[in-house]
């Protein structure tokens, strides 16, 4: 490990250890904490799925799988441990949890990575669907609809620590959150990382210079099983129960978006991606009950215009700003951003409003408050303001695209640059 | 008396019900510099990837320094010793010029799949690379992205990445195609250097290219071999002035 | 004996209905490269348009009249989306096709809430085409069947006689020549997917109401269609109607055969205790997820599938 700690990067892991001790002091208040332990877990899972595609390549839709079984695994241990037949530090229960998503991934990685590219993706969902549908046949192991809970003060960890409460918990997932961060960073710099990349960008070449692809993209899998299953464990010990639905295809999904919107060209990305994705998962949740669908948007627009996610838009923008083209680049964005608003208001008042209709009790009255606005969702003429909005802005975005093009002032250009 | 470097013994290859490889009997001899030219549509890059099995067989034997290699893998083949290029330029696009050539030195150094060595703490890996990278003359460009190179940057980096690897027999598809008198001619001596000591087999059109490099040619017309031997046995030899060369060349 | 007939029947009907699924996909795969991972969510939306059509007009304009309307929306989707992600490689279709999934699900459960809906099999498909000792074979389910044949009988002759199908045919090898020879080919692309979907939309119109008509079908269906394909092999028709056919025959009779390993052990005089969560799981508690088994299967032994080309 000799200089892996050149000194900018020995910064930036100070930095964000700093940042991991001190977090929770920026709010007494619970549900903080709770949410610092979300972010944590969610930041290894995403971190372990961004292996397989950002670096590999290879995108899984069911990764939820590794981190299930990891989750599953752990719970059983921990009540194996209140049972008396263990007695294992809490502080290492994650570990079983990683060897339990490394073992999946030895056995089920075999068959999902016989086949590349778009196969693979169908084949990965095919394999978590029989999994997320083997939990009911077997509720001996996955607890059936209620589960399988424990308690995790069953036996002291390390230095006596009985994690009981929610900071020692978070303490706990900071520190596994911080080795897994490093330890899939150094993984990146090996052989195998980077063949992987190798065999992303060129799996034929890759095979042309003497390694067999099927082999890297295997042993990736199973890289990444063991740190899905890690983060599975910390889920286990950080909620005491787990469902079936820590398998399921929206956990799968879930991840994926995690990544994406963060970045996946850029190691950091995920890690971004999770924190705004629980972040936002919970405070749009709070607002309205639609979230979904403007999680929805939120990713298939990324997807068409900012398919570096927010990692590649730093990334342009510290481009745009080296070449000194940032001031018209702002100037663009300035332009475009009355017509955009009108759309965004327009989708999301007519989203609001198309809920309320659903979902409303009386007939003739569907009342929703929207931007300040109290609307009536079932009166057929409160409809017309929102699609005009709609449609005016994007005629509007149009327009200026059009006349930006023709004067050749585009300076924005697509934010990935893979061919 | 040593076996060939490679030899292919009645090599037929067809796709559906055309066959474009009729009966290829070839050898070359340890450290030779072998060039194969024919008229395009001849078979020449379809050979190339019958011997680095890049497609299958459809009967016939290929040995490699002796040992039958039919039905190997890619990467076995890679793992025994050959070594090719391709035509159009098969790089790793996302990676940095000094990647790209270290990937290819990785597997010959013996680190395999390794998970556990720091890559950029292996000395030799990166000493071998950058020595490539220098040969090649791309040390201005060692950082670049190689899908940002130019096309005869792709084209060194292309040449680089097959030889990186010290393996004994090359293969080189077309390497100067679309390069300039200049970009050429620093090939040529690039080639000479690199294969020495080594087993050179070469596809090309560039005739001077040719009768300047090889000790021995073949020439291939509609999947045969109609003629083997000392590039002035070739030039003198009427059935390929008839079928490729033309009677106008009468000197490279 | 009855019960072997009604399940050969029951699973040539579920069988077709997912060959209806899995041929879009594969034509679309075959021609574009593109998976469609939404191509599930073109099913369920046959389906709602075809209850919301019924619900207003009837059963018979809305057979017509839905999968049209979803293949406009897979015309409009292909143009103005797909066509944008694709400069971004595969991975990006990929990803816009799931976003696209993901956000069908969502605005299906906006309009018409999460519950199943109540589209029903008309009257006149109502009741059974004929008794056969004590088992009755409903009308719906054959007519299920003449639809899905027809339709694909359709398919094979517009590609094999027409023009247009010729030049489509062209076009999922050589589209560049095809497009050099003046043909509008990106027009091209936007039909077959405009196709494909419609197709997938008149599963739905057909399947809603034979299954059940909820947000939860898109999720149920489409894993097993993609399944379908990588047993038959990825790009073959053929592969695709075979395994179709394959895995819902079989799933059909492993749903009504209550048999587990328990009963095997008995028939041979063995008892045991041992592994109850194993001995006593029965076929059908095994049915839902056969399809994957399978799938592994072929991909341990035969990996490019029943009648797909080998990865080259």
């Amino acid at each position: 490990m000799r200089a892996l700690f050149a000194r900018s990067r020995l910064i930036v892991i100070a930095g964000y250890l700093a940042v991991i001790v001190l977090a929770p002091l920026v709010s007494p208040k619970g549900y903080w904490l709770s949410l610092l332990c979300q972010i944590g877990i969610a930041t290894v899972f995403a971190l372990s799925f961004n292996m397989l595609l950002g670096q590999t390549g290879l995108l899984s839709f069911g990764h939820a799988v590794y981190f299930g079984l990891g989750a599953f695994a752990t719970i059983h241990l921990l009540r194996a441990m209140q049972a008396g037949s263990w007695r294992i530090p809490v502080t290492l229960l994650p570990l079983a949890g990683g060897l339990a998503g490394l073992l999946f991934g030895v056995a089920l990685g075999y068959v999902t990575t016989r086949r590349a590219g778009t196969t693979f993706a169908m084949i990965s969902l095919g394999i978590g669907e029989m999994v997320a549908a083997s939990s009911l046949m077997f509720p001996a192991f996955f607890g059936g609809e209620a589960g399988v809970s424990s308690n995790r003060m069953t036996a002291p960890g390390w230095f006596g620590i009985t994690y009981g409460s929610q900071l020692q918990m978070y303490y706990l997932i900071a520190a596994w959150a911080f080795l897994c961060i490093l330890g899939m960073y150094a993984l990146a710099d090996t052989p195998l990382g980077r063949m992987a990349n190798a065999v992303r960008d060129n799996p034929e070449r890759a095979e042309f210079v003497g390694f067999d692809p099927q082999w890297v993209r295997y042993l990736m899998v199973v890289l990444a099983g063991f740190f899905a299953g890690v983060a599975g464990g910390l889920n286990a010990l950080n909620y005491e129960i787990v469902t079936a639905e820590t398998l399921s295809a929206s956990t799968s999904g879930i991840v994926i978006m995690m990544a994406f919107v963060g970045g996946i060209g850029h190691f950091a990305g995920p890690i971004i991606g999770a924190a705004l994705i629980t972040v936002l998962q919970i405070a749009v949740a709070a607002v309205t009950e639609a979230w979904p669908f403007y999680f929805g948007i939120l990713f298939t627009v990324l997807v068409l215009y900012a398919p570096g996610g927010i990692a590649g838009i730093f990334a342009e923008h510290k481009r745009l700003f080296d070449t000194g083209q940032l001031g018209p680049a702002l100037r663009q964005y300035l332009l475009k951003l009355l017509p955009f608003s009108l759309c965004a208001a327009g989708v999301i008042t007519l989203v609001e409003m198309a809920y309320a209709l659903a979902n409303t009790t009386e007939r003739g009255s569907a009342p929703l408050h929207v931007f300040g606005v109290t609307l009536n969702a079932a009166r057929p003429v409160g409809w017309a303001p929102p699609v005009i909005a709609l449609v005016v802005g994007v005629l509007l975005l149009r327009l200026i695209s059009r006349r930006l093009s023709a004067k050749s002032e585009r300076v924005l250009t697509p934010l990935m640059e893979r061919a | 008396m040593s076996a060939p470097a490679l030899r292919l013994a009645k090599v037929r290859k067809s796709f559906g019900r055309t066959e474009i490889i009729r009966g290829v009997d070839l050898a070359v001899a340890e450290r030779e510099r072998h060039a194969i030219i024919g008229p395009n549509g001849a078979g020449k890059s379809t050979l190339f990837n019958l011997i680095s099995a890049r497609f299958p067989l459809s009967s016939g034997r290929i040995e490699l320094k002796g040992e039958d290699v039919t039905g190997l893998r890619p990467f076995e083949i890679r793992r025994r010793g050959l070594s090719r290029s391709f035509q159009i330029s098969n790089i790793f696009h996302n990676l940095s010029v000094f990647d790209n050539v270290r990937c290819a030195v990785l597997w010959p150094l013996g680190y395999r799949y390794s998970f556990w060595q720091r890559l950029s703490g292996l000395a030799d890996a990166s000493e071998r690379a950058d020595a490539i990278i220098d040969a090649i003359g791309l040390t201005r460009r060692r950082g670049m992205t190689a899908s940002l190179l130019t096309y005869a940057e792709q084209r060194a980096l292309e040449i680089g990445i097959t030889i990186a690897g010290g393996a004994e027999v090359i293969l080189l598809d077309e390497p100067t195609a679309g390069m300039s008198h200049t970009e050429t001619a620093e090939a040529v001596a690039l080639i000479r250097r690199v294969s020495e000591g080594r087993t050179l087999v070469m596809v090309e059109h560039d005739m001077s290219v040719v009768f300047g490099l090889a000790d021995r040619i073949s020439v291939l017309v509609y999947g045969q071999i109609i003629a083997t031997g000392t590039p002035a046995e070739i030039r003198q030899n009427p059935a390929v002035r008839e079928a490729y060369l033309g009677t106008g060349f009468a000197d490279a | 004996m009855q019960f072997v007939l009604s399940s050969v029947l029951n699973g040539v009907a579920y069988g077709l209905l997912l060959f209806m699924l899995s041929s879009g996909l594969t034509l679309i795969f075959s021609m574009m490269s593109i998976l469609n991972f939404a191509h599930a969510a073109f099913y369920m939306l046959g389906a709602y348009l075809a209850y919301q059509i019924s619900s207003a007009i009837g059963f018979w304009p809305g057979l017509l009249i839905a999968p049209l309307l979803v293949g406009a929306l897979g015309a409009l989707v292909e143009r103005y989306g797909l066509r944008k992600a694709h400069r971004f490689g595969p991975v990006a279709e990929l990803l816009f096709t799931f976003g696209l999934s993901f956000l069908a699900v969502e605005a299906v459960q906006l309009i018409w809430g999460k519950a199943a809906v109540d589209y029903r099999v008309p009257p006149s498909l109502q009741g059974a085409l004929f008794t056969f000792q004590g088992i009755s074979y409903p009308v719906y389910k054959a007519f299920m069947m003449a639809v899905s044949v027809g339709m694909l009988l359709a398919l094979y002759a517009g590609l094999a006689f027409t023009r247009l199908g010729l030049i489509i045919q062209a076009a999922l090898s050589r589209p560049d020549m095809v497009q050099a020879l003046g043909h509008d080919v990106p027009r091209i692309f936007t039909l077959v997917f405009g196709g494909g979907t419609a197709l997938a939309g008149l599963a739905g119109v057909i399947g809603g109401n034979a299954l059940v008509t909820e947000p939860g079908m898109a999720e149920s269906m489409g894993p097993i269609v993609f399944v379908v394909v990588v047993v038959g092999g990825l790009g073959s028709l053929g592969g695709a109607f075979v395994a179709s056919l394959l895995i819902g025959v079989l799933q059909t009779f492993m749903v009504g055969l209550d048999w587990s390993l328990i009963d095997l052990l008995r028939a041979l005089h063995v008892e045991t205790q041992a592994a109850p969560s194993l001995t006593r799981l029965s076929l059908t508690q095994l049915a839902p997820i056969m399809p994957y088994i399978l799938m592994v299967v072929i991909l341990i032994f035969r990996p490019r599938g029943l009648m797909g080309a080998r990865e080259t």
